[in-house]
């Protein structure tokens, strides 16, 4: 068990007699860059709220580093984004990072360490003074990863992180992810619909309403489905399951 | 230090938006000050009528600014037909008042003088009696209405600013960002307290003011008093409005609750006199937090009571908020489930 920064035991969540999340095991190995992929309404992001201890799953068992979820401990441990952009409009960039790095109790200089740190590898650095609310949406994607990064948490959970950003940014910001896999050995759990994002994962987790229909790496996925892409895979997949 | 940390955030924004500031700030002084204007429009220039005065004592009235007209026959009649406000006459030993009252607050004001007047004559001992043309002496409401009105305001916007700053946190997501930090929820809610309590206690140490030293607000007790009674009131405000955000999902929800929380508190606090209710409608007041408020600023501002007899409504009001800011608590968990 020691080497899954997360595994999900039968899980099973409903919202109103609805079935969101089939029963579903899942191990998440240490020091991995894993995709979730699916369609949207598919429990993606119920599956990440569980995860963060924000739902509790109707039956089963979640562990995150070790870990019983919910565990407030585990929360320090995680970097979060989520989906929409939650952040303070009327508040400054450097004010919003500010902020969330004090709700992870880091010290003063480590504060300004970081928050310069995060802001420079989303390219904020020259806008932190202006105020949220002025922002671009992919300016506001960005600072939302920033926070996530803030206080160097060793697993990241990221919803749709590169949703509005532009291709040149979307690369770096994915040169970074891997560099923070490969030389950090943080384990990082990404939801996205690029297929050019799915083919950098270690492993790729399709998602259909509810349903794990593929769990593998992408080269295996491709040669196992016999598809050019990876919208290919998800078709091919999800029909062996309807 | 996380509470810290919501605290300067709430600063912040909350210094960038003037409007809710001035919302805060001025709109209860403006409402205040339209209320007097209402109640007090006679008081300027009251016209007392004077029958067998005495130069000093006519100089004493005038000093205390009441317009004197000495006239030694005079009527009821008379007193109706030229709506002076009241008719003064002085016998053997006794003083005989006669107050038209068709406003009460300026009656009381008329009183009020003439006692201050009077006063020093006393060991004269003159026995004053007081008849009045329109209503009795019991027709000024007006009176205990001024202090009631301070807490009212105190907890309607405090009320209707910390719902909705604490919805718009809600609806925007950061609420749920912010649980997915390790902060507890109680540290949460503490810090919704401090923070918005910041601009409550402003708020309520400007009222109070206003309404003691600008708009004259009788007063007899102690302003610490006031001040710490409407602060308890703010705290019940600021916990309610944050509970009551949680079952609002719009702005405009939250708006709903005004006719139905604040609207009739307002009407059983005693604001309204509730003598000819119901006994069993009457208790109903007793679930009211502005009940104990309106009770307690009263007795205060004017009956002049001390401590120990507010400390009883003081107790109530906080344990109002105690439930309040448990349940808001509670309520967060809605969105994590630690």
């Amino acid at each position: 068990m020691k080497h899954y920064a997360i595994s999900l035991d039968n899980v099973e969540k409903s919202f109103h007699h609805k079935q969101v999340i089939a029963p579903l095991s899942l191990n998440i190995p240490t020091g991995q860059l894993v995709g979730l992929l699916g369609p949207s309404g598919c429990g993606k992001t119920t599956l990440i709220k569980m995860i963060m201890g924000m739902l509790k799953p109707d039956n089963g068992q979640i562990q995150a580093l070790n870990l019983a979820v919910p565990h407030q401990q585990l929360l320090s441990s995680i970097g979060y984004m989520a989906q929409s952009d939650a952040l303070y409009l009327d508040l400054t960039g450097e004010e919003n990072l500010n902020f969330f790095a004090k709700l992870y109790n880091l010290s003063k200089r480590e504060r300004t360490q970081r928050v310069v740190y995060a802001a420079q590898l989303v390219r904020l650095k020259d806008d932190l003074h202006i105020k949220v609310a002025n922002y671009s949406g992919g300016m506001k994607r960005r600072l939302s990863l920033a926070i996530a990064l803030l206080h160097n948490p060793p697993l990241l959970i990221l919803d749709e992180p590169t949703v509005g950003i532009d291709p040149v940014l979307k690369k770096e910001i994915w040169q970074e992810l891997m560099r923070l896999k490969n030389e950090d050995q943080k384990t990082i759990l990404v939801t996205t619909h690029a297929m050019d994002e799915a083919q950098k994962c270690d492993q790729l987790i399709m998602l259909r309403n509810g349903y794990i229909i593929a769990n593998d790496t992408p080269q295996a996925l491709k040669t196992q489905y016999d598809a050019q892409d990876f919208d290919e895979v998800f078709l091919k997949a999800g029909g062996e399951v309807l | 230090m996380r509470i810290g940390a919501i605290v300067t955030r709430i600063i912040q924004q909350m210094r960038r938006d003037r409007r809710t500031l001035a919302l805060l700030f001025f709109a209860p002084l403006l409402v205040l000050t339209l209320m007097s204007f209402i109640f007090n429009s006679n008081e300027a220039n009251l016209t007392l009528v004077i029958s067998n005065g005495t130069p000093p004592l006519i100089e004493k009235l005038q000093a205390v600014d009441l317009h004197i007209i000495e006239q030694q026959n005079f009527s009821v009649e008379q007193l109706k037909e030229q709506q002076y406000d009241g008719w003064l006459i002085l016998g053997q030993g006794n003083v005989r008042l006669t107050l038209l009252n068709n406003d009460p607050s300026s009656s009381k004001v008329l009183i009020m003088k003439l006692s201050q007047a009077l006063q020093p004559q006393q060991d004269a001992a003159p026995s004053l009696t007081t008849d009045y043309v329109y209503g009795d002496k019991d027709t000024a409401i007006f009176d205990i209405f001024s202090p009631m009105l301070i807490g009212f305001f105190v907890f309607f916007f405090v009320f209707l600013i910390t719902g909705i700053a604490l919805l718009k946190e809600r609806t925007s997501g950061t609420l749920e960002r912010l649980l997915a930090t390790p902060i507890k929820r109680a540290e949460i809610v503490a810090g919704y307290m401090l923070g918005y309590g910041l601009f409550a206690f402003l708020q309520t140490v400007i009222i109070v003011l206003f309404g003691i030293y600008v708009l004259d607000i009788v007063h007899v007790g102690s302003i610490w008093l006031v001040l710490l009674i409407n602060m308890t009131v703010a705290l019940v405000a600021l916990s309610l409005g944050s509970l009551l955000s949680s079952f609002a999902s719009s702005e405009f929800q939250m708006m709903q609750f005004i006719p139905l929380i604040i609207v009739p508190q307002i009407f059983f606090s005693g604001i309204f006199p509730l003598d000819n209710m119901a006994t069993w409608l009457q208790k109903i007041g007793h679930l009211m937090p502005l009940y104990y408020a309106a009770n307690a600023l009263n007795g205060v501002m004017y009956k002049g009571v001390t401590f120990s007899e507010i400390a009883t409504n003081l107790a109530v009001l906080a344990s109002f908020a105690i439930v309040f800011i448990i349940l808001t608590t509670f309520s967060l968990k809605k969105y994590r489930v630690l």
